[in-house]
């Protein structure tokens, strides 16, 4: 490659730089006052698109001044749009756990995900482009886009103004005083309500900003959220939460990475993006300029009673329902036999996913990934290997496993919403993987037809029932084991933890792999049950549908994930036939979970019981 | 319980240095802990006292300086392989296990003693349950034991975090205040336990407590720290009569002048 073609690829890198930047420290300078991690923050970034889609068509900007116009102007909108929610949302999240503030976010994510092609229609939008704003210019024999250096410039002026904002105002003080502490500033009389909305905002505009932005560059569209949040998450992990320093420093790395690594690797690029995070996690687990977590801090659910031994009324009713279920393919057509299967497998992950979350007090948005990795694992297995059903359903919770052993390694580093912010990046890193590696995977159009001639509904419907039963006894098990017990001495106390000898990430870890291994089987029984494989199984979708199963249900026994999956998944079913704005209704349900029943049905019923025992 | 040279202490510190950025919080700060003994570290707030903990026990490792247990040097070693090597340690807050009965909080830090922290197949409940209500029964917790931590009083967190620092049968004991917050009465039982339990058991303790009577009265050397270093070290009556130590104490300095008064 030339020298030219090489510096194209370097301004193109910074190009990118500079709208992972703006992306990213919107998201850094909010966390570092608010302590929340805004999930709608790539929502957000694409509503900037497509607000400066409609303004730059409206006013037919055709010369480059009306245009940036355009683009500031669609950047204040979308600063005013976070206002707003932070106003009617936010202001109620910031005392709350934080699995509540990244569901809330995430749920506002589903609803601009929804909304926005209620408006705008489904299509790929293309912005007009202004004739000044268009061309190239030469660079040592290479055609530079000019718009890219505009970028570059754009993102250098935002760095230089808030630069100045923090470290010569009035507002600049009380922003570095609040990163430090924010209730000592609230004691000093500064209105702390204010400060958030004013924090919030700008965060929200930068986003915007750089969404409009980036209309020069592609279309606005609508998976430009996801991704747009997925990098700002690889960025702030890299750079550390809350540094503008690092927000920039990593920006700029991962923007030059995938610039010349499209160009040297392409099939590469994005393990290469997983191999540097690995790299500075292992070395640094705050993140390049991030500050450690202090290991004090308490766990949220700290008011949660203690563990006792399963109940006899409860014992009852699982041999009743197991009984029930026994009998159930008398009664039940084959459709409604494969409503239970399917049912049965979301207990399963539910299940899975409660254990982290629950007794590991662990919040993970990639849950998912091993669910995927499961159905994946037996799709790959009878399409390449040619395996038997009884083998490839082994297989799928040994790679889930696999999988668990390398991601959980890096994960388990952090804690808190770095750990929500990383595995849902390893995730996505996996989803993507999958979407583009066409040959193997199919990409989007999935691997199908898997079913095995010789599998009877009647035989996989008795295996999948012995297996769910089996997996809830395990899963509802361990917190009652010597492990789950040291489990919860991590999550409530890690200072503890370590004072009596417990290694807190060897325990952290342990419970990951076993957790995932059972994702695993219930993403490989469901590769089955479907008779096919999508990048959906990957999906964050699926991590935030298993999350909200274990809220609805509850979090503080193995019941609370079996009815909530029960019930959400019927609830999906029921919702779906009157509508496919599966996204909004999801987003109010969630945030009616986070506002007005934090501990889920299970929960609710048993603190009412013990409310009235100790009467 | 395991025999000790008489020539080497238990635990040594020499020239210990801890920084907060910035900040020397401990700055060449020497000291030895004998087996069966006990020592005392005093000085005003902020002195870095807690910070000397952190650093012995593992929770804050060193910058500088080396803490020798039995002449093998422990410093910047995680804090569970420094439990693991015999030292158990209380907290100044608190660090117990709200959601977890008092026994419970006992328990798991005897399953982690006896390596059996990674047993998915057992059953915690009944595991080492004996040995815990014993534990109990010393600090006289009996009564409570089937009580979630959650909604224990302070003091009996405090009594609670000795018995878990007594799992893993202690060589050396580490007490960040253990009293405070405690009644008088209590205090002074609390800490006669841990005089009668190191003097039985040859357990070496290293303690910081805010009440002078205990100190003077039970420590067998006492430590002087004043803005993270070493100012005397010596026996009760040495430190007593220690003029600078007066000087701190009784205010002459104005920013000390209050920092010593007994908790209410």
């Amino acid at each position: 490659m030339s020298l030219g073609l090489f510096l194209a690829q370097a301004l193109t890198g910074l190009a990118s730089a500079a709208t992972l930047f703006l992306v990213s420290v919107g998201l850094s300078l909010v966390f570092g006052i608010t302590r929340v991690v805004n999930f709608a923050h790539g929502a957000f970034f694409m509503v900037g698109a497509y607000v400066g889609y409609t303004l730059t068509n409206y006013f037919a900007a055709s010369d480059a001044l009306s245009y940036w116009l355009c683009v500031v102007a669609a950047a204040v909108i979308v600063g005013a749009i976070g206002m707003a929610v932070e106003l009617l949302l936010m202001r109620r999240m910031y005392k709350v756990p934080e699995l509540f503030q990244l569901l809330a976010t995430f749920a506002v994510s589903l609803l601009i995900d929804d909304i926005l092609p209620i408006i705008f229609g489904p299509e790929d939008l293309l912005a007009p482009r202004v004739r000044s704003l268009r061309g190239g210019i030469d660079l040592f024999g290479a055609r530079m886009p000019v718009y890219d250096l505009y970028m570059i410039a754009a993102a250098a002026i935002v760095l230089l103004l808030l630069y100045i904002a923090i470290t010569r105002t009035r507002w600049g003080v009380l922003i570095r005083a609040a990163t430090q502490d924010r209730d000592m500033v609230g004691a000093l009389g500064v209105n702390q309500a204010w400060l958030f909305t004013g924090v919030f905002t700008l965060g929200v505009f930068l986003a915007g900003l750089a969404g409009a932005l980036q209309l020069g560059r592609t279309s606005a569209n609508l998976g430009m959220g996801t991704s747009a949040i997925t990098e700002a998450f690889v960025v702030v992990v890299i750079g550390g939460m809350g540094s503008v320093t690092g927000a920039l420093v990593a920006a700029i790395l991962i923007g030059e990475l995938s610039a010349l690594g499209v160009a040297y690797f392409p099939q590469l690029n994005l393990v290469l993006m997983f191999l540097i995070m690995a790299a500075v996690l292992a070395v640094r687990p705050s993140g390049l300029f991030g500050k450690p977590e202090a290991l004090t801090r308490q766990h949220e659910f700290s008011d949660e009673p203690p563990l006792r031994a399963i109940s006899r009324p409860l014992a009852f009713a699982a041999i009743a329902l197991l009984a029930l279920l026994t009998i159930a393919p008398a009664v039940l057509g084959t459709y409604g036999l494969s409503v239970v299967v399917d049912v049965m497998i979301a207990i399963v992950f539910a299940g899975s996913l409660y254990l982290i979350l629950g007794p590991g007090g662990l919040v993970t948005f990639g849950h998912a990934c091993y669910f995927g990795v499961g159905a994946y694992a037996v799709a790959l297995g009878i399409r390449y290997a040619g395996l038997s059903f009884a083998s490839a359903l082994v297989l799928a919770p040994l790679a889930a496993s696999l999988f668990a052993l390398a991601f959980g390694w890096l994960s388990v580093r952090v804690s808190g919403v770095y750990f929500a912010m990383l595995t849902f990046a390893l995730a996505q890193i996996v989803w993507s993987v999958v979407f583009q590696w066409y040959d193997v995977t199919g990409g989007d159009n999935g691997l199908i037809g898997l079913w095995p001639t010789s599998l009877s509904p009647l035989v996989f419907y008795f295996v999948t029932l012995a297996l769910t039963a089996g997996s809830i006894a395990i899963l509802g098990w361990i917190p009652h084991s010597a492990l789950g017990y040291a489990l919860r001495v991590t999550r409530d106390s890690p200072a503890r933890a370590a004072a009596i000898g417990i290694d807190v990430r060897l325990v952290r870890l342990f419970a990951f792999v076993i957790a995932s291994l059972f994702a695993g089987l219930a993403g490989g029984l469901s590769a089955f049950a479907k008779g096919s494989v999508f990048p959906t199984a990957i999906s964050i979708g699926r991590s935030i549908d298993g999350l909200v199963m274990v809220l609805m249900g509850g979090v503080e026994s193995i019941a609370g994930p079996v009815v909530g999956a029960a019930m959400f998944y019927l609830m999906q079913t029921e919702i779906l036939r009157y509508t496919d704005r599966w996204r909004l209704v999801l987003g109010v349900l969630i945030i009616l979970i986070v506002l007005v029943f934090p501990k889920g049905v299970v929960g609710s019923i048993s603190q009412r019981l013990r409310g009235e025992e100790s009467r | 319980m395991t025999p000790q040279h008489p020539t080497a202490p238990l635990l040594q510190v020499r020239d210990l240095l801890v920084r907060y950025g910035e900040t020397l919080a401990v700055n060449g700060v020497s000291l030895d802990v004998e087996a069966g003994k006990l020592i005392a570290i005093i000085g005003p707030n902020g002195a870095g006292k807690s910070t000397c903990f952190n650093a012995i026990s593992g929770q804050r490792p060193p910058n500088a300086g080396e803490v020798l247990l039995d002449g093998k040097s422990i410093s910047g070693l995680l804090p569970e392989t420094i439990f693991s090597l015999g030292v158990g340690r209380t907290f100044q807050v608190t660090a117990t296990v709200p959601t977890m009965t008092v026994r419970e909080n006992v328990q798991v830090a005897l399953i982690s003693y006896h390596r059996r922290t990674f047993s998915p197949w057992v059953s915690a409940r009944r595991l080492y349950r004996e040995e815990a209500d014993r534990l109990l029964e010393l600090i006289g917790m009996t009564g409570q034991r089937d009580r979630a931590c959650g909604v224990l009083a302070y003091g009996d967190l405090k009594r609670l975090e000795l018995a878990i620092a007594l799992a893993n049968a202690p060589r050396l004991l580490l007490m960040d205040e253990p009293t405070a917050g405690m009644a008088p009465a209590e205090r002074n039982e609390l800490m006669a336990l841990v005089a009668r339990l190191a003097a039985d058991r040859g357990i070496g303790v290293l303690f910081t407590e805010h009440d002078i009577d205990i100190v003077f009265s039970l420590a067998h050397r006492i430590v002087v720290m004043n803005r993270g270093q070493l100012l005397a070290t010596g026996t009760p009556d040495v430190i007593r009569a220690d003029p600078r130590v007066q000087e701190i104490y009784l205010g002459r300095d104005d920013h000390t002048g209050s920092a010593e008064k007994q908790p209410s």
